[in-house]
């Protein structure tokens, strides 16, 4: 049984941040912006977990798992306030939101 | 273990596209459900099997939760297409695709993608548990303060009659 | 294997003290009817000063703590100080201004004491964890405050974009903080330094890891080409919490650039100073030619604040370019004068736009010279202040950036610098000749300013002119907080 290299896993985070990135660029729905950004620090956790292994110790994960707390709180309080704008505006899509100029 | 990188990477990548190019809310959750569970996989595989653990029960449980619930609360419906994005798409990808390829190649060099050297850490919850309460006890603590604040922020925000 | 220890607690009393505050604040919360919410802000306030108090009378012993996550060292000291003074000028520039606008409520306090936490965090860590965790929980916390006129879709608007954009910067940074920690095995800055310093260490990755990292401060700092949101956040923000978020949260991840790039980049060669180089050069030069299109004064000051973020930068180029202390002491010494000049303009600007903040147009201070003299008389001086005229405040904190940079041999961006500060005067002096010669009815409220805001905005006058006219102890005390301990 051959072990993944580590180097692999840090080709797949580059892709999963590629793909958020891009997802924060093109889509309007301020919740699919969320998720794209989820999938950023996504893939900041699988190269900190190859790392980790790369290294034979932790660490890496121990910063993965403040990563996750971090991605708790970030929804949280985005989704508290989508709710509010919510409310005023009756929109969720990030270029409607124009009252200032974007 | 290498058809098993095979198998989930590609399944992390097509779920995650799906994410971005769903063009309802819903959906895109789901695929973000499955993008976190196919990585809690690799996770497994490189030895993280608390972290796995973690993805599962956390990310992929109580954070989608909330996006679902806040999906369903606003009613969300499709996405219109509009025309504000157009300066990001045609200016921020080619950027970015330039950027990826740039990194790609970096990687490529920088780093050695032979053996791996040292035998997988034991990465059990006992041996997280160790580092976190007695290297990273502070960062821990000072966790606290961040979950404080995001309740505080939510309930300030979302909250009708303060 | 590190247990805490007591002098590891007391090398972070100010940030547990003020945690404290902060839940004893929501602790009192329900105890307190409807009519006295200022209670709350006092004890706020006095939370900012217990701290400070404490720090002041038992100053730890300079050194790492909590197995090398906090560096005690004059650095992190300075900032936590100047964090404490924004954060009480913030709270007293609040407590009516919330009473006005009938948003008064336990959690505003909270969070302005939590994010002090957060920027404290980021100032004195020395641990990339700690960094991402300080950042967060400052960010978080000025999120929520910028949506905290809740019933107003702008206030709604700014506090989005500010977290989207906001959010995704924290990405990037975590981004290159994974690269950093794959290409070195360790987030602690000491190790790290010691680690990149051994010969053929750097690459093309630990410098792309270095940049993903400055990208991720550099939304935060706002400068070019990162700083699209400023203008939209600065204006839709409640206007004392403008005050707060232009300087406290911009100072803490100054500190983070200071601390990162004088530590570790010293040897990368000159590919991230020229990032620093142009970026700083582009930064003024948006900055100030889109102030000079403004019609709205918080919009105007929120592109001086991009402008004041490239004259900063420029700092910090030429600290990277010489090596010697100068550069940094000139950072610090303009980060604290700008704090002074920016909270007191804002916070004024939260009085004269009156209830709603519905007056907030550059016309609608015609003639302000005349119907509120002694009002007009302070956003005069915050105003010469920010353009950089001698006497005060913002003239030595330029002199010691451009006397940097002359030194380091910037000699072409020194050359931007100083003709964008020309360009500044013009937009700056508009507001005060609009006040002044202008004829017209003020719109702007002409009520009396009340005690608390009256008292914040004396402070800051009154450092405006002491670092004006008595520059130099402050600058022996910069000169001395510059160096960082990794």
């Amino acid at each position: 049984m051959m072990p993944i290299p580590p180097t692999w896993c840090v080709y797949l985070g580059t892709g999963l941040f590629t793909i958020g990135v891009i997802g924060v660029l093109t889509r309007r729905n301020v919740i699919i912006i969320l998720m794209s950004i989820e999938l950023i620090l996504n893939a900041v956790n699988i190269n900190l977990v190859a790392f980790s292994r790369y290294f034979g110790e932790v660490d890496g994960q121990i910063f993965a798992i403040f990563v996750i707390t971090d991605a708790a709180a970030e929804a949280a309080v985005g989704l508290g306030l989508l709710i509010a704008l919510f409310r005023n505006k009756e929109t969720v899509n990030a270029d409607e939101i124009d009252l200032l100029k974007w | 273990m290498v058809p098993v990188f095979y198998i989930f990477a590609a399944l992390t990548i097509i779920a995650a596209l799906s994410v971005i190019l769903q063009r309802t809310p819903v959906y895109s959750a789901l695929s973000l459900i499955v993008v976190l569970c196919s990585l809690a996989v690799l996770y497994v595989s490189l030895g993280a099997k608390f972290l796995a653990v973690i993805q599962v029960i956390v990310y992929a449980g109580a954070i989608m939760v909330l996006f679902v619930l806040v999906i369903m609360l606003l009613n969300a419906g499709r996405e219109r297409h509009t025309e504000g994005s157009r300066l990001a798409r045609w200016l921020g990808v080619p950027l970015l695709a330039a950027f990826l390829v740039e990194i790609l190649s970096v990687i490529w060099n920088g780093l050695s993608s032979g053996a791996v050297a040292p035998p997988a850490p034991d990465a059990g919850p006992a041996a997280v548990g160790a580092l976190l309460f007695r290297h990273y006890v502070l960062p821990f603590e000072v966790t606290s303060i961040l979950i404080l604040v995001a309740i505080l922020g939510a309930v300030v925000l979302a909250k009708k009659q303060l | 294997m590190t247990t805490v220890s007591i002098p590891d607690v007391m090398r972070i009393l100010p940030e547990l003290i003020l945690a404290g505050f902060a839940i004893l604040v929501m602790l009192f919360e329900p105890f307190v009817p409807a009519g006295r919410k200022r209670v709350l802000g006092w004890i706020a306030l006095l939370g900012v000063l217990v701290a400070g108090m404490a720090f002041t009378w038992a100053p730890p012993n300079a050194g790492m703590a909590f197995s090398g996550s906090i560096a005690a060292d004059g650095f992190s000291y300075f900032f936590i100080f100047l964090f404490l003074t924004i954060a009480a000028l913030a709270l007293l520039g609040s407590i009516n201004y919330l009473e006005r606008d009938n948003i008064h409520h336990a959690e505003y306090y909270a969070l302005i004491l939590f994010s002090t936490v957060g920027m404290c965090f980021m100032a004195a860590s020395a641990e990339l964890i700690m960094i991402f965790l300080g950042l967060e929980i400052s960010s978080l916390s000025t999120y929520v405050l910028a949506g905290f006129r809740r019933h107003d879709p702008r206030s709604n608007e700014s506090a989005m974009k500010y977290f989207l954009l906001g959010s995704f910067a924290t990405a990037f940074f975590l981004y290159g903080i994974a690269f950093v920690y794959g290409l070195t095995g360790t987030t602690n800055l000491v190790d790290l330094a010691a680690d990149l310093a051994q010969p053929g260490k750097w690459s093309t990755l630990t410098r792309a890891a270095l940049i993903l990292m400055f990208v991720g401060l550099a939304f935060k700092v706002s400068t070019v080409p990162f700083q699209i949101w400023t203008p939209d956040v600065y204006q839709g923000a409640p206007a004392p919490v403008t005050a707060f978020l232009s300087t406290g949260p911009k100072a803490a991840a100054f500190a983070v650039l200071v601390r990162i790039f004088l530590g570790l980049a010293g040897p990368s060669g000159p590919a991230a100073f020229w990032v620093i180089w142009i970026s700083a050069a582009l930064t003024m030069t948006v900055g100030n030619f889109a102030a000079l299109l403004q019609k709205n004064v918080k919009r105007m000051l929120a592109y001086s604040a991009i402008a004041h973020a490239g004259y900063v930068l420029v700092g910090l180029a030429a600290a990277m370019a010489s090596g010697s202390t100068e550069g940094a002491s000139a950072v610090l010494f303009y980060l604290a004068a700008y704090a002074f000049m920016n909270v007191g303009a804002f916070l004024l600007i939260a009085h004269l736009a009156g209830p709603g903040e519905g007056r907030t147009e550059i016309s609608d201070f015609t003639g302000l010279g005349r119907a509120a003299p002694g009002a007009a008389a302070c956003l005069t001086v915050f105003m010469l202040s920010l353009s950089g005229i001698p006497s005060t405040a913002g003239f030595f904190a330029k002199f010691y950036v451009f006397r940097a940079s002359v030194h380091a041999g910037l000699i072409g961006l020194t050359i931007i610098a100083v003709l964008n500060s020309v360009v500044s005067v013009y937009y700056y002096l508009n507001l005060v000749v609009t006040m002044y010669m202008r004829e017209g009815e003020p719109q702007a409220a002409r009520t009396p300013m009340p005690l608390p805001l009256y008292s914040a905005i004396a402070a800051s006058l009154f450092a405006i002119f002491y670092l004006g006219l008595y520059p130099n102890h402050f600058l022996l005390l910069s000169t001395l907080s510059s160096k960082p301990l990794p």
